[in-house]
């Protein structure tokens, strides 16, 4: 125990000795925090719509400008020239094409079915999804508002309407920035714990003071241990400072318990911490280590459920995942800080991480070689 | 000589990486408190030698004994018993003297006030005392190594290492980390050292000659110079010594 605080003390001096980790270590979460969360958006805004008007008449022009209206919409040019209108959805002016015929206007006020025709540019097949969602939305209020003028003008009786009215659980507002900072906290602490501990274990063995670390009687576990303590605290501060940044630039509501949030990512660094370590017993030089934990660290953050939903992906990716420590922290913090989710709803994502962390650390010691 | 305690016990001893035998057939003993020379030329397999004796490395057969522990299966004892000073300078350049020396006093097991007493007793022996503060990595080349073997025998080991000890350091600190060598042995600290300075060999109390993976030569100084009909050591190792793959 002596030993390990002794060699906890010798990291903590070097790290702190070190002009640019010593700073990086804070300015890292800062940056990170202030551009991330409000950077990444799912929301849509402003997509732009060309509109190929055959018709011209007030009732095409009323679906205009019903689109204008909308938020999401932005009427960026009108034009007759379909080849126009193609290069300019080609060349990613545009969004939408919409077209409307000749005779829509007759057709609506004869009472036959009016057409219209929306070309998406699905490259984003979500977001293409969502326009056309709203699109509709849009299209079926402008409808209704004219089959209330017509049936209002035929017999005056009741229509027979279905009020649906929905409310938004755990982010009423539908404010992705709450959605997001969880997550990005998530990636803060991935960061400081995956990068750093493996790198500094790389560098030892690189200018050789590893050797006469190996040539002492020191166990690998105390130096193991020692190696991710500081790591550890580091990135436990790193969190409440990302909290704290949350909290006050973005106001983020916090409705479970701080000390269930600190719990998970404790779990949680041990485990790639241990693991970055782990890696660094194979790794001959820090390029070489930067390279496979980047691509560890990638892998685990695209699929952890950070961007796209976690019970939409393929029963194979879920079953990756039961190894994924990213993905248990993720649902552990916006668990815990959006729902107010108590120890016993998370208990089954604690005691895989906890799996996880004994797993990677016991790996990480036993692969560790003092007598090659 | 031959009353005194063996203090390593090396026979048939071999290291073989892939087809590449490194270390061919060793067999010598060093005996409690002597000054044990290692001599070889480049990649004649001190190194991996020594490395093996100071458990950093398993040998591919043969019986390797340090301090009276087997160097295959108790490596970890032997480190208990023995300092190492490696080739290539490996004490933390972005720490202090001080903190060097602390470091390696609470690995070793010492006590605050041991390492308290030590610290003193070693900054004022080396004269350190203006440098106890200094990262190491603003220390020129010659303290650097003093300091290094200061902190190998800093928990009063039963054997030290020091491979190349002496390597690229100027002749004044040289004689001054020779003299640092006899004061330790006096202190009954067994001192197995490999050097390319045949000068230096002729300090050492017995002196074994590497080439090739093969110890060739093995016995004093004087002895060596007599068997050999020259006046230094240096000759001796011309005469039965050629570099690898020459």
């Amino acid at each position: 125990m002596r030993t390990i605080l002794f060699l906890i003390r010798k990291e903590f001096l070097q790290i702190f000795r070190n002009k640019f980790i010593s700073k990086a270590i804070f300015a890292v979460p800062i940056v990170q925090m202030l551009i991330l969360v409000p950077a990444i958006t799912f929301e849509l805004k402003k997509v732009d719509v060309l509109v190929i008007d055959k018709d011209m008449s007030p009732e095409s022009r009323g679906l205009i400008s019903k689109l204008e209206g909308s938020t999401f919409f932005r009427i960026m040019g009108m034009t007759y020239n379909e080849k126009e209108a193609n290069s300019l959805m080609h060349r990613n002016k545009c969004n939408i094409v919409l077209h409307i015929p000749e005779n829509f206007g007759k057709d609506i006020v004869t009472g036959r079915q009016a057409k219209i025709v929306a070309a998406i540019d699905a490259i984003n097949a979500s977001s293409a999804q969502l326009a056309w969602a709203y699109l509709n939305g849009i299209v079926r209020d402008y409808n209704s508002i004219l089959t209330i003028k017509n049936i209002n003008n035929s017999a005056p009786a009741a229509i027979p309407i279905i009020d649906i009215r929905n409310r938004y659980w755990y982010n009423e507002e539908l404010n992705y920035k709450y959605y997001m900072l969880p997550g990005i906290l998530v990636i803060l602490v991935t960061a400081i714990g995956f990068l750093l501990a493996g790198l500094n274990m790389v560098r030892e063995k690189e200018i050789g003071t590893i050797e006469q670390i190996n040539v002492t009687p020191v166990r690998k576990s105390q130096f193991i241990v020692a190696k991710m303590v500081p790591f550890l605290i580091i990135g436990l501060v790193d969190l409440a400072l990302g909290l704290a940044i949350g909290k006050i630039t973005f106001n983020i509501p916090f409705n479970g318990s701080i000390l269930l949030l600190f719990l998970g990512s404790t779990i949680f660094l041990i485990a790639v911490l241990g693991l970055a370590v782990f890696i660094s017993t194979f790794s001959g030089s820090q390029q070489q280590f930067m390279f496979v934990a980047f691509f560890c660290m990638i892998i685990f953050i695209l699929m952890s459920g950070i961007f796209t939903p976690y019970e939409s992906m393929p029963q194979w990716a879920q079953d990756f995942n039961l190894i994924n420590p990213v993905a248990y922290l993720m649902r552990v913090n916006r668990m815990v800080m959006l729902k107010g989710s108590s120890f016993t709803d998370i208990s089954r994502e604690l005691i895989s991480l906890s799996v996880l962390a004994v797993l990677f650390t016991t790996f990480a010691v036993r692969r560790y070689r003092k007598t090659a | 000589m031959t009353m005194k305690k063996k203090v390593i016990e090396v026979e048939n001893l071999v290291k073989r990486f892939g087809h590449f035998t490194a270390n061919d057939r060793l067999s010598f003993d060093v005996y409690e408190g002597e000054i044990f020379g290692f001599l070889g030329a480049n990649g004649a397999g001190k190194t991996t030698a020594i490395r093996i004796l100071s458990g950093l490395s398993s040998p591919t057969s043969g019986k390797v004994k340090v301090a009276g522990f087997d160097a295959g299966t108790q490596a970890e004892m032997i480190k208990r018993n023995i300092g190492y000073m490696c080739q290539k300078f490996s004490l933390y350049e972005d720490l202090t003297v001080r903190e060097n020396i602390a470091l390696y006093g609470g690995i070793y097991g010492l006590s605050r006030s041991e390492i308290t007493e030590r610290t003193a007793q070693l900054l004022d022996r080396l004269r350190f005392r203006e440098y106890e503060n200094k990262l190491i990595s603003d220390l020129p080349l010659g303290l650097k190594q003093k300091l290094s073997f200061a902190v190998a025998v800093l928990h009063e080991p039963r054997i030290v290492f020091l491979d190349e000890p002496t390597g690229g350091v100027d002749p004044i600190t040289r004689r001054q980390f020779w003299e640092m060598i006899y004061e330790t042995a006096e202190r009954g600290i067994t001192i197995f050292v490999t050097t390319h300075y045949m000068d230096e060999a002729e300090y050492c109390d017995r002196i074994s000659i590497m080439n090739d993976g093969r110890i060739v030569a093995l016995d004093t100084p004087s002895n060596l110079k007599k068997q050999y009909n020259v006046s230094s050591v240096e000759e001796v190792f011309i005469k039965i010594a050629r570099p690898a793959g020459s």
